[in-house]
């Protein structure tokens, strides 16, 4: 009977798709990606908000994975694609050169330059020009639990990389988990985000003064070995080498990791009992430094809303942008993803029961390291992740891998 | 008179098939022999055009990551045909035998195959999924794998893995063909050779195989031709890694071309793959005239 | 003959391992998509459920804008159109070139017949590029028309080899007479040989939509929203999105392989025989 009802009310969505277009004055269609940051439901609840406040205004809310979202921008770039795009920190250079986006630079006011995270601006900056508002300031968090922390005699979480690989260790060795430490490093962008946390932290540079790879050398190839040498130890759990942002989430919240190394949106869906085992033992902390170099590390996760140059409805677009990046809006959805305004980090209904999440961010967002600015960095970064996944799988040494790396990275200028 | 007007009819009966066939395979076919020796990107390619002749080629064959490509591909036709073949063949001779549900083993072989390829592919990476996946879960808790260990994660294994998701959908096409023939054997020289003192292995040799060798070595050559163009299955699977253990030459032309918006040498990359695929499809052909036909 | 009972029990466990290997990983899915997300997280794995739930079912299948049933629901109604018109499209043009390949062979034709099965053969990513920038510069991506006409250029190749290999065995005078007694080709086509091929042409229109609502990659690449997004990119943008919500993804993947599974069984010997008259007949 139930089977019934459901397969009835499916038929009848089916015929009621195909009837549903409303008396709106303009459809915008936007962009957005379903992993980490504001979640789906946020997105959609957002949107209804908008549509509430603009009558005649319908929007289409289009979900695509991270892995997708670069190459649907660039496909859509026909008379009939996308009003509203979310789009990653990296590719504004590329876009620039195709002029995928519209120049919005004079529709930003000096006073929301003021208000506005200066991290958060590197976003959707290039050259000079503004090609959107930033929607996304996020970096990768140190996320640890506290049970197994306690447990294996520590009080305080590590503030140095040596020093969680020490309590990783402490905690395999008291047999409290098998592999205490977690990451996201399947081939793809957040392997590399991992990689520059890292890098960041222990001085390494992407390229030197005249613009070529110097990751080979120094930090860039400390950190490699690090990443290498955790696996080597047994600390860092070996299938990080295919897991995405939300394996580590399950990972993490099933009780399977004493750390991970994740985005913000983890903090509260970690905590969150339907989702996970560990509620209420999650803690974290702005992502470590090493000894003499640096006290925290981050990455530049951020990421910006534009509106594609072919766009149609260019007037109706930025206003369904500025209504999402608006301080309301955002101190309202700040349990996923943190807003971009200086003065949410002091708001009290911002901060209210995310007190260490904002605490965290506050460090973390202030050291947050770019990855390198070039129109190619899709394929530059293929590259590196390629050899990132060979030096972890211990078909080459991380030497060898950088080294190789930096020389198709050369070739390619 | 009458046979000058039949060739007319002729032609326009077929003029529907030429017109579309034209738009949307010719045209596109000589479109991309042209892009390959141009440098065009995918933005505004009509604007970017620059003629570089062969440049292309000469880069792609130099390419160590392409002829990689080229070799994980070939390496997952041969095993993966080779092993349905097998399979199927296995499966015909057993589901040609009188048993009791043989009927309904029959009807089971059509789920694999209406199983949508990205439904197949997302199903086996649940399986695989080295935490909560059921393959590990299965192997351990029937004490033959000691550990939990990655199946996707690892370049030894992730590309036989993927190879193993293939057989599973595409074994039952090869074993309905090759069912269909075996019931055009007659019996009675089963009988024959039996009664010559044949065992089960001669019969096989003798009598089997070649009676089925027409079909299967067509489905054999379909299957190749289809398993030269995978690349559903690795974007769900794998993308490609770990490592690029998984690339194949399909996901390497998508990546070129609408992730790098390199047009030009996107077509030189699909351009060497139709020249492979060419040599196949002219086997398919010759096995379609040497059995009569046509 | 007799069968000897080592021979029996062979073929009994042989049988038990076919029918373990095909249904244990559908079976495997099925449970994934009644089961909730944390209970397929806690280990060891346990195998059944011990809520069954048709939660994710539902919230797929129970239209509401702006959830995640949205994007399905529309998608399985894209697939259904795109399918049944480029079968269609298809089908319309294979019959009279079915025809004449058949009953008016000459050299050329031969030829051209060739040419036409060699094209069905060729890879998909040979023709993507300037089919993309055509429909881009025409306005034409993210439609259903797009698809439908690229879905042409598989569909119809095959459709037409198809036919024709069963035209060849109807007999020439049938269709014949009629046009001594002056009808036109179009004529006797409909009366006289469609009838008699109906069979042939069932497999040809179910396996068009098969193939339709199995293509992934010109879907990947020509769609954008749900206005022409198919149910193959629904799936892989949901698997790849939400990669660890596994009851959703199982249920998605049970839902979209339900509509051909089914006209794959209700047509198994159509099925089946179009198979074998694709290579039998060679």
């Amino acid at each position: 009977m139930k089977i019934k009802n459901v397969l009835k009310s499916a038929v009848f969505g089916i015929f009621a798709v195909s009837g549903a277009a409303h008396a709106a004055d303009v459809t915008l269609n936007a962009l957005f990606m379903a992993q980490a940051a504001y979640s789906e439901d946020d997105i959609r609840n957002m949107t209804a908000d908008f549509k509430a406040a603009n009558p005649g205004v319908d929007v289409n809310v289009e979900l695509v994975p991270y892995e997708a979202l670069h190459d649907k921008i660039v496909l859509s770039q026909s008379a009939n694609g996308y009003d509203v795009v979310l789009y990653d920190v990296i590719w504004p250079a590329e876009f620039a050169q195709y002029k995928l986006l519209e120049d919005v630079s004079d529709r930003i006011d000096e006073k929301t330059r003021e208000a506005v995270l200066k991290g958060a601006w590197t976003t959707v900056e290039y050259d000079g020009k503004y090609y959107g508002m930033p929607w996304i300031a996020d970096t990768k968090f140190l996320f640890y639990n506290k049970d197994m922390l306690k447990k294996a005699g520590f009080d305080t979480p590590p503030t140095t990389w040596e020093e969680l690989e020490t309590q990783a260790k402490a905690i395999k060795d008291k047999g409290i988990v098998d592999y205490p430490l977690v990451w996201s490093w399947s081939q793809s962008e957040a392997a590399i985000c991992d990689y520059t946390t890292i890098l960041s932290a222990m001085g390494g540079k992407f390229l030197d003064a005249d613009g070529k790879p110097a990751f080979n050398t120094g930090g860039g190839l400390k950190a490699l070995q690090y990443m290498v040498g955790t696996l080597d130890d047994g600390v860092t759990n070996p299938n990080s080498r295919e897991y995405a942002e939300e394996d580590v989430r399950r990972v993490f919240s099933s009780g399977q990791a004493a750390f991970a190394l994740n985005w913000g949106y983890m903090y509260n869906l970690a905590n969150d009992p339907a989702e996970s085992q560990v509620a209420g033992n999650v803690g974290i902390v702005p992502a470590p430094g090493a000894k003499g170099i640096s006290k925290a590390s981050a990455v530049n996760g951020s990421m910006g809303l534009g509106i594609p140059s072919k766009s149609t409805h260019k007037e109706e677009a930025w206003k369904y942008i500025q209504f999402l990046t608006s301080e309301k809006v955002q101190n309202k959805y700040a349990r996923l993803s943190l807003p971009i305004w200086k003065a949410s980090y002091s708001d009290p209904d911002v901060i209210k029961g995310q007190e260490p999440f904002v605490n965290a961010a506050k460090t973390s967002l202030a050291v947050m390291a770019p990855r390198p600015t070039m129109a190619a960095y899709q394929e530059a970064s293929a590259v590196l992740q390629e050899a990132l996944q060979n030096a972890m799988l211990g078909t080459s040494s991380p030497a060898d891998a950088l080294d190789e790396a930096a020389k198709t990275i050369s070739d390619m200028q | 008179m009458i046979t000058h007007r039949k060739t007319v009819t002729a032609w326009l009966l077929l003029t529907p098939m030429i017109v579309m066939i034209l738009g949307v395979s010719g045209y596109p076919l000589i479109k991309t022999i042209y892009f390959s020796m141009t440098g065009a990107k995918l933005v505004a390619p009509d604007l970017t055009d620059s003629w570089v002749w062969f440049h292309n080629y000469v880069r792609a064959l130099s390419s160590a990551n392409f002829r990689e490509a080229i070799w994980h591909t070939t390496y997952f036709a041969v095993i993966s045909v080779g092993a349905e073949v097998v399979i199927g063949v296995m499966v015909a001779l057993l589901l040609n035998e009188v048993f009791v549900g043989r009927t309904l083993l029959r009807a089971m072989l059509i789920l694999p195959l209406a199983l949508p390829t990205v439904v197949n592919a997302m199903m086996w990476r649940l399986i695989y999924n080295p935490d909560f996946g059921a393959l590990n879960a299965l192997l351990v808790q029937l004490g033959m794998l000691d550990a939990y260990r990655s199946w996707l994660g690892d370049p030894a294994t992730a590309l036989d893995m993927v190879i193993i998701a293939d057989v599973w959908k595409n074994f039952p096409l090869v074993a309905l063909i090759a069912l269909a023939a075996l019931q055009t054997v007659p019996r009675d020289l089963y009988e024959a050779a039996t009664l010559d003192g044949a065992g089960m292995w001669n019969r096989f040799w003798r009598i089997t195989l070649p009676a089925i060798m027409g079909p299967l070595s067509v489905a054999l050559v379909l299957r190749t031709i289809e398993a030269f163009k995978v690349f559903d299955i690795i974007y769900v699977m794998t993308r490609g890694g770990p490592a690029s253990s998984t690339k194949t030459v399909s996901f390497y032309v998508y990546q070129e071309a609408f992730a790098y918006m390199r047009v030009g040498s996107g077509a030189s990359y699909a351009l060497i793959v139709v020249l492979i695929s060419a040599c196949l499809i002219a086997g398919y052909m010759y096995l379609i005239r040497k059995h009569g036909e046509a | 003959m007799q069968t000897s009972l080592a021979k029996k029990i062979a073929i009994y466990l042989g049988a038990a391992l076919l029918a373990l290997v095909i249904a244990l990983p559908v079976l495997w899915l099925f449970i994934m998509s009644i089961s909730s997300s944390t209970h397929l997280t806690t280990l060891p794995l346990e195998w059944w459920p011990d809520s069954p739930t048709l939660e994710n079912y539902r919230s797929l299948l129970i239209y509401a804008e702006n959830t995640p049933s949205q994007s399905f629901l529309y998608a399985i109604r894209n697939s259904i159109f795109i399918a049944l018109a480029a079968t269609g499209l298809s089908i319309c043009a294979a019959i009279p070139a079915a025809y004449s390949f058949s009953r008016m062979p000459g050299p050329r034709r031969k030829n051209l017949l060739y040419a036409v099965i060699a094209i069905f053969m060729l890879p998909p990513v040979a023709l993507v590029l300037p089919l993309y920038t055509v429909m881009s510069a025409l306005g034409l991506l993210n439609t259903h028309f797009a698809l439908i006409v690229v879905y042409c250029s598989i569909l119809l190749p095959f459709a037409t080899w198809l036919l024709k290999s069963n035209f060849d065995t109807i007999p020439g005078d049938l269709d014949e007479a009629p046009i001594i007694d002056g009808a036109n080709r179009l004529q006797a086509i409909w009366y006289v040989i469609l009838p008699i091929a109906r069979p042939a042409l069932g497999a040809a229109v179910m396996m068009s939509v098969l193939l339709s609502w199995d293509e992934f990659f010109y879907g990947l690449l020509f769609t954008n929203d749900i206005r022409s997004k198919t149910i193959t990119v629904a799936i892989a943008d949901l698997a790849a999105g939400r990669v660890a919500d596994y009851g959703l993804i199982s249920a998605a993947g049970i839902l979209a392989a339900v509509p051909p599974v089914i006209l794959a069984f209700f047509m198994q010997k159509t099925l089946v025989s179009g198979l074998a008259s694709g290579s039998v007949k060679g």
